[in-house]
C-alpha cells in the first residue's frame, strides 16, 4: 500500500481524506499530524461552544473511532517540523520520521495578531481554536470587561459569546461599518443596531495602537488618543495562511502555497488544500471552496488516469451565516458601482434588507439581511449567468405575500440548486439520498450527504425538503417543541400518556409526567384539561380552575371586566318572540350595547358577572358558546325557500349541523357556514368547515379562515345527502379534535398534516371514518347545555358568580 | 374619612372555593380573595396594574394568578408582578378567626 501523509488535522484536510476513502478505501496507508490535541472538529461552530450552546464533543466531526475504523494513524498534539521533499520524508516535533508517497499540506491559517506594543501581554488572545474558547470561558469567571478588536464575522461571534459569558463587551472596528467584506452600509447599520440591542458596545473608526497593562492587559489606547479599559482582548482582525513549514521545505509560496488546478505544489507528490493554498491568485477562507478543492484532489490522487480528472477552477464566493441570531447572506460583487444597477427591498418594520446587484442584465452580487430565503435562487442566477432583461425585476425579490402559500422555498427549487453551500450539496443529492437510503431525520441526511454538517445554516431548508420529500412519513421528533415552559413534553406526548396511562385529572397528568413547574401555568393547564376531556369523554373530571374565565363562567370577558352574552340562534334564524325577550332582558339589565356578530347572532354587551345566571334564566335560550374553544356558529344564507338562486335548503342544513354539534369542545374555535349555491353568501370558503350547495349535492370545504392568517378553504369531498354531510363533519371534526394541538386552528392543522393526508383518513378510509364518527357520537352524548345547568345549580352560582358585599 | 385600619368580616370560610378567586366589595373597595388551600387565604386589590383586569377571574397556578385580560402573572402572596412585566398590587392582611375570614383594610 502507498503511504499518504496529511499535515493538518482540520476541516479541509480531513474532508480530503474522507473523499479519498470514499473512492479508494484500500489505496493508501494514511498518517495524519495535527497540532491540536483533538480529533477533527467543526471550527465554524466554535462560537456555539463559546456561547454555551454546545460542548466540544458536540462539534467533533470525526471522532477517534473514525480514525481507527479506517486504519488511520493520528498523531494529535504533534506537529510536523520538517519536510524533506527529495527523500519524501516528514519529521515531527516528537521525533517521528515518516516516509510518504503522497504528501498533503492542510496547515490552514493562523489568526493575524496586530503587531502593536503590548500584544504579548497576558489576556490578549485570538479566536481560532478550542484553547481560545477555554481561555475566554475561564477569564469570564474572574474578569468583567472584554474588548474585541475587529468588527468582522469572527469578531462579532466572539463578542456574542463573551456577552453570553456575562462580560461587558466593546467591539472596536477600524472601518466605519461592520462586516464590510460581506455587507453594504445599510445592512451593516441594521446589524449594528440589532447587536447594540443585544448589549454590544461599538467603537467605530478606531485604530488600536497600544495595549497597556503590567503583566496582564488593563487598557487599550487608540490613535486618536482616547482609551478604554479591558481585562481581556480578543483579536479577530483576520487570518494569515500558515505557510512557514512549506516555505522551509522549499515549496513555491506567495501569499500562500501556490498550487495548480490539481492542488499540486511545486514539489513532486506534494499537494495542498485549504486556507494555506493560493489558487489562480485567490486564497479562500470559507469552507465551501476548501471542500471543493478536497474533492478535486481526492479524485486526482485516487484515479488511474489522474491527468484526465477535472481540475479545480475556483469558486464563486458567497457566505450564508447567522450572526447572533440574524440571517445574513452575501455573494459576489454587492457594492454599487457606476456600471451596476440594483434592486432593493428595505423593510424597517420586519428588519429585512435585500439587495441584488445587476450588471449587463446579469445578477453579479447580492446582500440579504434578516431573510435569506431567496439565496439559493439568486446564487443559481449568478452561477448560470442568467439573462434577466426579459424578467419582471420585481419578481427577482418576491415578497412573502406574493409567494403566497407559505410554501417553503425548497419546493420551487430546481434539483440542481444548492442547498448546503458549505458542502456543495444540491437539492437532487438530498432527495435521492432520502429516497434510496430511507432517511427520516435531518441528522441522517447530514450523516449521509454532509448537508448541514458545517455552518448548519441550511438545516431549516433540509428539514423542509425532508418533509416535502417524505410527505406524511416525515418524523418531526427531532424538531420537538415542548408544550410550554413547565415541561419538556410535547402536546403529542402528553396526549399519548393521557391515553396510555388512563389519566383523568389535570393534576395527575402534571404529577405523572413530572412537570418542572408543579402547578402548571395558564398555557398548559387548559391544554391538558382539553386533552383529558377529549380522550376520556365519559370519565374525565373537568377542572374549572384549568379553564380560562370565559369557559368557566360561559360568557366572554370584556376589557372593563364585564361580560357579553350571546344566546344560541340555530342557523342564525330568530323570531319575534325571541327578539322581544332579548329586548326585555337588555332593558332590565342595562345592557350597554346590542350588536349583531360576524356569525349572525345577537351579542348583549356590558353585563355584570353576577347578573349572568339571572339573564339566562329570563332569556330561556341556550348558550351560543361564543366564548369557547368549541363549535361556535353555523352561518347560513337564505337558501332555496326564498332565494332565486338557491339550490339547497341551506338554513335547515345549518340548523341541523348546529343542533348536532353545538358546544363540542375543540382545540380551538370552529366556525361553520352553509351556502345554498356557489355565490357563497354565508362565506363558506373562509370557515373552518364550509358547506356549499349544488344541484343535488353538497361540497364540503375545510381549513378556511377569515382571521389573522386569511386562508381559503379547500374541497374535502362532495356528497349527496344531508346525512352524509353530518357524517363527514363528524369524522373530520373528530380527527381534528384528536390530532390537532390545543389552540391550533383547523387552517394551521391542515397545513401541518396536509389535505391529502386528512382526506385519506376521513374520506377514503371507511373503517377509520366509522370509528371517528362513533367517538364523536360518544362525545356528543355527554353534552349538557351549560346555562341551564348553572341556573339549576345554586352552588355553582354562589361559587363562580356571586360577589360578596360587606361594609 | 376613615384612615385607621380595621378588620372586616368577609364571611365564613365555606363561602370561598379553593383555587377560585372571590370578589369582596367593602364600600367602594374591590378586593380579590384567594383561598389557596383549606386554611390559606390571601387578599389583594381586584385590579391588575396593567389594564385593571379583574384578578378574581384569573387562572390560579400555585401562588400566582394570571390576569384574564392579558395574562400578566401576579404573586398572590405579595402582590408582585412577575417579569418581564412590572408592577405591584396592593395586599391586605387576611386571617381566619372562628371560621370566619377577616380582612384588614
Amino acid at each position: 500500500m502507498k503511504k499518504l501523509v496529511l499535515i493538518g488535522n482540520g476541516m479541509a484536510g480531513i474532508r480530503t481524506i474522507e473523499e479519498i476513502i470514499k473512492r479508494e478505501p484500500e489505496q493508501y496507508e494514511i498518517t495524519i499530524f495535527g497540532s491540536e490535541p483533538y480529533p477533527n472538529y467543526n471550527r465554524i461552530l466554535l462560537s456555539l461552544v463559546l456561547q454555551g450552546d454546545s460542548k466540544v464533543d458536540d462539534i467533533v466531526l470525526n471522532d477517534y473511532d473514525w480514525y481507527k475504523n479506517y486504519g488511520i494513524v493520528l498523531h494529535s498534539g504533534d506537529e510536523v517540523t520538517k519536510v524533506d521533499t527529495e527523500n519524501q520524508l516528514v519529521y515531527s516535533s516528537e521525533g517521528k520520521e515518516v516516509p510518504y508517497d503522497k504528501l498533503i499540506f492542510a496547515t490552514g491559517s493562523n489568526p493575524f495578531m496586530l503587531p502593536i506594543d503590548g500584544a504579548d501581554k497576558e489576556g490578549v488572545i485570538a479566536f481560532r481554536d478550542i484553547k481560545d474558547c477555554e481561555t475566554m470561558i475561564s477569564t469570564s469567571k474572574s474578569y468583567k470587561k472584554a474588548a474585541v478588536i475587529g468588527g468582522g464575522l469572527l469578531g462579532l461571534e466572539a463578542a456574542r459569546g463573551l456577552l453570553n459569558l456575562d462580560m461587558e463587551v466593546d467591539v472596536i472596528h477600524i472601518q466605519d461599518y461592520l462586516m464590510e467584506r460581506q455587507l453594504d452600509e445599510p445592512a451593516a447599520d441594521m446589524l449594528k443596531k440589532e447587536l447594540e440591542d443585544q448589549g454590544m458596545n461599538f467603537l467605530m473608526g478606531k485604530e488600536t495602537v497600544k495595549i497597556r497593562g503590567k503583566n496582564r492587559v488593563s487598557s487599550l489606547l487608540f490613535k486618536d488618543g482616547s482609551s478604554i479599559k479591558a481585562d481581556l482582548i480578543v483579536m479577530a482582525i483576520g487570518i494569515k495562511p500558515n505557510i512557514a513549514l512549506a516555505k522551509e521545505a522549499g515549496l513555491e509560496v506567495e501569499r500562500a502555497i501556490v498550487v495548480d488546478d490539481y492542488m499540486q505544489t511545486s514539489a513532486p507528490n506534494v499537494y495542498a488544500v485549504g486556507e494555506c493554498v493560493q489558487h489562480r491568485g485567490m486564497v479562500y477562507g470559507l469552507v465551501a471552496p476548501l471542500y471543493e478543492q478536497g474533492k478535486v484532489l481526492a479524485e486526482h490522487i485516487t484515479s488511474q488516469t489522474p491527468e484526465q480528472t477535472a481540475g479545480y477552477e475556483g469558486t464563486l464566493l458567497y457566505t450564508q451565516l447567522k450572526v447572533s441570531g440574524v440571517d445574513v447572506f452575501s455573494a459576489g460583487e454587492f457594492v454599487d458601482k457606476e456600471d451596476t444597477k440594483a434592486i432593493r427591498v428595505h423593510d424597517e418594520f420586519e428588519g429585512i434588507y435585500k439587495k441584488v446587484v445587476v450588471r449587463d442584465n446579469k445578477v453579479i452580487g447580492s446582500v440579504l439581511f434578516g431573510d435569506t430565503s431567496d439565496s439559493p435562487r439568486l446564487l443559481d442566477m449568478m452561477k448560470s449567468e442568467q439573462d434577466i432583461s426579459e424578467m419582471n425585476k420585481v419578481s427577482i425579490l418576491p415578497s412573502e405575500q406574493e409567494r403566497g402559500t407559505g410554501e417553503s422555498p425548497v419546493v420551487a427549487m430546481a434539483e440542481s440548486e444548492t442547498i448546503c453551500g458549505c458542502n456543495g450539496v444540491c437539492k437532487g443529492d438530498i432527495t435521492d439520498a432520502v429516497k434510496t437510503k430511507e432517511l427520516s431525520s435531518v441528522q441522517e441526511v447530514t450523516q449521509v450527504t454532509n448537508a448541514g454538517r458545517s455552518c448548519g445554516g441550511c438545516k431549516p431548508l433540509v428539514s423542509d425538503l425532508l418533509e416535502h420529500t417524505l410527505g406524511e412519513e416525515f418524523n418531526k421528533a427531532d424538531q420537538k417543541q415542548p408544550m410550554c415552559g413547565c415541561t419538556d413534553h410535547t402536546h403529542e406526548e402528553v396526549q399519548a400518556e393521557i391515553k396510555e396511562k388512563h389519566l383523568t385529572l389535570v393534576r395527575e397528568v402534571m404529577n405523572v409526567l413530572e412537570w418542572e413547574n408543579k402547578e402548571g401555568c395558564s398555557s398548559c393547564r387548559p391544554a391538558i384539561n382539553y386533552y383529558i376531556n377529549m380522550v376520556h369523554p365519559l370519565e374525565a373530571e373537568d377542572d374549572a380552575n384549568s379553564r380560562f374565565i370565559n369557559e368557566r363562567v360561559h360568557a366572554n370577558i370584556q376589557n372593563d371586566g364585564t361580560f357579553s352574552v350571546v344566546p344560541r340562534m340555530y342557523g342564525g334564524v330568530t323570531n319575534p318572540d325571541e327578539l322581544r325577550k332579548i329586548a326585555n332582558v337588555a332593558d332590565k339589565y342595562n345592557v350597554k350595547m346590542v350588536k349583531v356578530t360576524g356569525g349572525q347572532r345577537l351579542d348583549l354587551l356590558g353585563v355584570n358577572k353576577e347578573d349572568l345566571p339571572g339573564m339566562w334564566e329570563e332569556l330561556g335560550m341556550p348558550s351560543g358558546h361564543a366564548y369557547g374553544k368549541a363549535v361556535r356558529t353555523v352561518k347560513t344564507c337564505v337558501g332555496q325557500d326564498f332565494c332565486r338562486f338557491g339550490t339547497q335548503d341551506s338554513i335547515q342544513m345549518g340548523i341541523d349541523i348546529e343542533k348536532k354539534f353545538q358546544g363540542v369542545q375543540t382545540p380551538h374555535k370552529v366556525k361553520m357556514g352553509v351556502s345554498a349555491c356557489p355565490r357563497n353568501c354565508a362565506e363558506s370558503m373562509i370557515k373552518d368547515i364550509g358547506i356549499v350547495g349544488l344541484q343535488g349535492a353538497w361540497e364540503m370545504y375545510v381549513g378556511g379562515n377569515g382571521g389573522i392568517d386569511l386562508r381559503q378553504g379547500e374541497l374535502l369531498c362532495t356528497v349527496e345527502t344531508d346525512q352524509e354531510v353530518l357524517d363527514m363533519i363528524s369524522a373530520y371534526m373528530q380527527y381534528y379534535r384528536e390530532s390537532a394541538r390545543y389552540l391550533e386552528r383547523t387552517s394551521h392543522w391542515i397545513e401541518r398534516l396536509g389535505l391529502e393526508h386528512v382526506k385519506a383518513v376521513v374520506v377514503d378510509d371507511k373503517k377509520r371514518q366509522a370509528e371517528l364518527i362513533e367517538r364523536m357520537e360518544t362525545t356528543l352524548s355527554t353534552f349538557n347545555e351549560p346555562w341551564e345547568q348553572i341556573i339549576q345549580d345554586g352552588k355553582i352560582k354562589q361559587d363562580y358568580y356571586e360577589v360578596k358585599v360587606t361594609s | 374619612m376613615e384612615k385607621t385600619a380595621r378588620k372586616v368580616d368577609a364571611g365564613p370560610v365555606e363561602d370561598f372555593t379553593v383555587k377560585i378567586g372571590k370578589e369582596v366589595l367593602i364600600g367602594d373597595l374591590k378586593l380579590a380573595v384567594f383561598r389557596l388551600a383549606e386554611d390559606e387565604f390571601h387578599t389583594i386589590k381586584n385590579e391588575c396594574p396593567h389594564k385593571k383586569g379583574p384578578l378574581t377571574e384569573g387562572m390560579i397556578s400555585g401562588e400566582h394568578v394570571f390576569c384574564p385580560l392579558h395574562n400578566w402573572k401576579i404573586d398572590i402572596t405579595d402582590g408582585q408582578v412577575e417579569e418581564p412585566d412590572e408592577g405591584c398590587v396592593q395586599t391586605f392582611k387576611t386571617e381566619i378567626i372562628d371560621n370566619n375570614v377577616y380582612i384588614t383594610v
